[in-house]
């Protein structure tokens, strides 16, 4: 993974003593809390309901051991013992409080962490595919482009008071497991007539209040050119994205009024002034990051398929694990290893301080030290050997960490909602936590299949549920939280916004609406058809009937 | 109200006349008009002596003036609140692409946590509302001392630095 340099680390230090001096201005007096406002969010630092939240950035979801263990510690000494990790890949902290941040922020420095415009009407932390470098249907390693959009956007002088917040996912592969085509830019790997790789740019893809997916306004970019490029994208949205309403001041908003065409021409115009600028990155530097990527020289192994049949066999816990959790990885003998934390016991992407010390010391004892974040809120160790797998797991399972429901009904994605948000109308995580404990029968989950539950709180849809195979939203009905559901969403390869089924369901009825969905995919489902394919084969109306009756 | 130019409190020369709804000769010296201000009366404000200066709302793309700059001793662009950041584009836009060398102001909500930002778009001179940010000025331009992107000053960037030959 990446390792700061000189200049990478002084300007994390210097950004730390920045807001330390920020927050004493703050705390003086000289700064109104609205001036303090935009200084405090491009840091990370957030008021909610109860206290102070900081955002830090988990760099495309890449974490080492020894990262991991400095947030597990900061849980401890600056929080109240835990974390959240969240759909943009990075950790939140909900207890903070403000005195404490500049010191807080000086010990990520010391790890190459930092909490910069995690928040805030700038670019933010960039996301990706949480299987960059191992997984075997990849052209190229997303994370050198990541690293370098990464510099690129920090502190960046012209684009840190944009219109609104600003959102880019990188993906290497054209499995798009990034959600390329609901961010503000996705940058989608792919290769041209020559066979040379480059980058499909969507741009305007989104989802909040009025979800969009993404327009393609450049079928093939060259990678050397990426910066010049992005960077003609956010001057053309810096000056003609909307500034009157905050709610039509995402990008997608300029896409759908001036259209994708009219775009697409303001962009290669300005891009035709600034292509060969000094945008363009000497190839020593694309080489100089690329090598902290460069493949590892694994150990060889032989395939361990019969091994891990036979232990799955004798042991049916492991192999549903084995079946939910595990990824096939590039290199024969190795696997890639899906930590879920969707437990019945705690919200979804919540983790004890403990639980990251384990997670840290199984990567180093099994998986080179390295960790990532995924968009779903679970962990990823990306290097197993296959053959060390079972002691993974059983290692994982005692500390709380072996659920195996990846990419099942109860691997759910929540906002924390009215628990937590100033902005929810209704609450994500207890009716997160009612479907996982609903479906806790795991020969009924597998059963199920392959299917997202997606919950928001609100119709900011921090919880993604336009995109889940079920949306769930969360809102205020005359005082009582009712919740609306949606069918057919997905953030992959296939993208697509859920359809809305009808009226919304009282609290007491969400996760009973969620089973006589479920049933009604199973009843009606095809030969190893998943739910959205069922519901893409199917429609709505068996499911409006199955929920509201036919009459 | 302070001004901050080239890193120094000076006074402010120029009489900002963009309100006035006559011009007339009633203000001597140096004055700075509006853009409107500049499309209607050009020729009467060209025949002064005296040096001339155009303020930008944010909504004022510079391109409107690209032909005309060599008149222009200050272009000053103005932040109606620190949130718009459209001034910033447009300060890029004047130096690096349109060529424009002469004093770049930056008027309206100045904030001093975005000097560092402002300094690097290519503006040399703040109009600032405090006296404790003009204090305050040597601190915050020290704050920072690494830069990833080339901007339109003449600050190296991380790339340049860490590629540098010898």
């Amino acid at each position: 993974m990446y390792q700061y340099d000189e200049f990478d680390s002084r300007l994390v230090k210097e950004r730390a003593e920045q807001f330390r001096r920020q927050v004493q201005r703050r705390l003086n007096g000289e700064l109104t809390e609205d001036q303090f406002k935009p200084l405090r969010l491009m840091n990370g630092l957030y008021l909610q309901l109860h206290a102070y939240m900081l955002r830090v950035n988990v760099p495309y979801g890449v974490l080492s051991s020894r990262q991991m263990r400095k947030l597990a510690d900061i849980a401890r000494r600056y929080d109240r013992g835990y974390g959240h990790f969240t759909t943009r890949q990075n950790i939140q902290y909900n207890w903070i409080q403000l005195e404490q941040v500049p010191d807080l922020l000086n010990e990520l420095a010391d790890v190459e962490m930092h909490a910069i415009q995690s928040s805030g009407n700038c670019i933010r932390n960039v996301t990706s595919d949480q299987y960059a470098g191992v997984a075997a249907d990849e052209i190229e390693d997303p994370r050198i482009w990541c690293e370098i959009i990464r510099q690129w956007s920090t502190l960046h002088p012209e684009f840190s008071y944009l219109p609104r917040k600003f959102k880019i996912a990188v993906t290497g592969s054209p499995n798009d497991r990034a959600a390329v085509q609901v961010h503000d830019i996705g940058l989608r790997m792919h290769r041209n007539a020559a066979g040379e790789p480059g980058f499909e740019v969507i741009v305007g893809g989104g989802q909040g209040r009025t979800p969009h997916i993404g327009k393609t306004i450049r079928e093939w970019l060259e990678p050397e050119h990426l910066l010049s490029y992005l960077e003609a994208i956010l001057r053309v949205y810096n000056l003609d994205g909307r500034r009157d309403n905050m709610f039509k001041a995402r990008i997608k908003i300029l896409v759908h009024q001036i259209g994708t065409d009219k775009f697409r021409q303001l962009v290669e115009a300005e891009w035709a002034a600034i292509r060969d600028s000094e945008l363009q990155l000497p190839q020593a530097e694309i080489d100089r990051i690329a090598a902290h990527f460069a493949p590892r020289d694994y150990p060889q192994r032989n395939d361990a398929g019969d091994l891990l049949a036979e232990q799955a066999s004798q042991n049916a816990a492991f192999g549903a694990w084995l079946k939910a959790n595990v990824a096939e990885h590039k290199t024969p003998g190795y696997a890639i290893a899906n930590i879920s934390l969707k437990s019945l016991t705690a919200p979804p992407g919540d983790i004890t301080a403990e639980q990251m010390d384990v997670a840290a010391d199984l990567a180093d004892e099994y998986s080179y030290g390295e960790i990532r974040v995924n968009h779903r809120q679970n962990l990823v160790l990306p290097d197993v050997a296959q053959e060390q797998l079972f002691e993974l797991w059983e290692k994982l399972a005692a500390n709380g960490l072996g659920t195996a429901n990846i990419g099942h009904v109860s691997d759910i994605i929540a906002c924390p909602g009215l628990d937590y948000c100033s902005l929810a109308n209704a609450r994500s995580i207890p009716i997160a936590q009612e479907i996982n404990a609903r479906f806790q029968e795991m020969d009924r989950v597998h059963e199920i299949g392959k299917v997202s539950i997606n919950v928001s709180g609100c119709m900011n849809a921090c919880g993604h549920h336009h995109v889940g195979n079920i949306g769930i939203l969360g809102v205020d009905k005359k005082g009582k939280e009712f919740y609306q559901f949606t069918l057919g969403g997905s953030s992959g390869r296939d993208a697509a916004l859920g359809e809305r089924t009808g009226r919304g369901f009282p609290a007491a009825e969400a996760v009973d609406a969620v089973e006589n969905i479920l049933n009604t995919y199973v009843e009606l489902r095809a030969a190893d058809e998943d739910f959205l394919e069922t519901y893409r084969r199917v429609g709505m109306q068996p499911f409006q009937e199955a929920l509201y009756g036919t009459a | 109200m302070g001004l901050l130019k080239n890193g120094q409190a000076v006074a402010d020369s120029y009489t900002d006349v963009s309100e006035h709804e006559v011009i007339g000769d009633t203000v001597a010296g140096a004055i700075i008009v509006s853009l409107q201000q500049w499309q209607e009366h050009r020729d009467a404000l060209l025949e002064r002596s005296a040096p001339l200066g155009i303020v930008l709302r944010s909504n004022e793309k510079p391109e409107l003036i690209r032909s005309d700059l060599s008149h222009f001793a200050v272009i000053a662009l103005d932040f109606p609140t620190f949130r718009d950041g459209r001034a910033y584009s447009h300060a890029r836009m004047l130096r690096e692409r349109f060529g424009y060398q002469g004093e770049l102001r930056a008027v309206g909500e100045v904030l001093l946590e975005q000097l560092h930002y402002m300094q690097r778009v290519g503006f040399n001179s703040f109009a600032i509302a405090s006296d404790a940010a003009l204090r305050d000025w040597e601190t915050a331009a020290a704050d920072m001392s690494v830069w990833y992107q080339p901007g339109a000053d003449e600050r190296a960037t991380a790339v340049e630095l860490r590629h540098k030959v010898g």
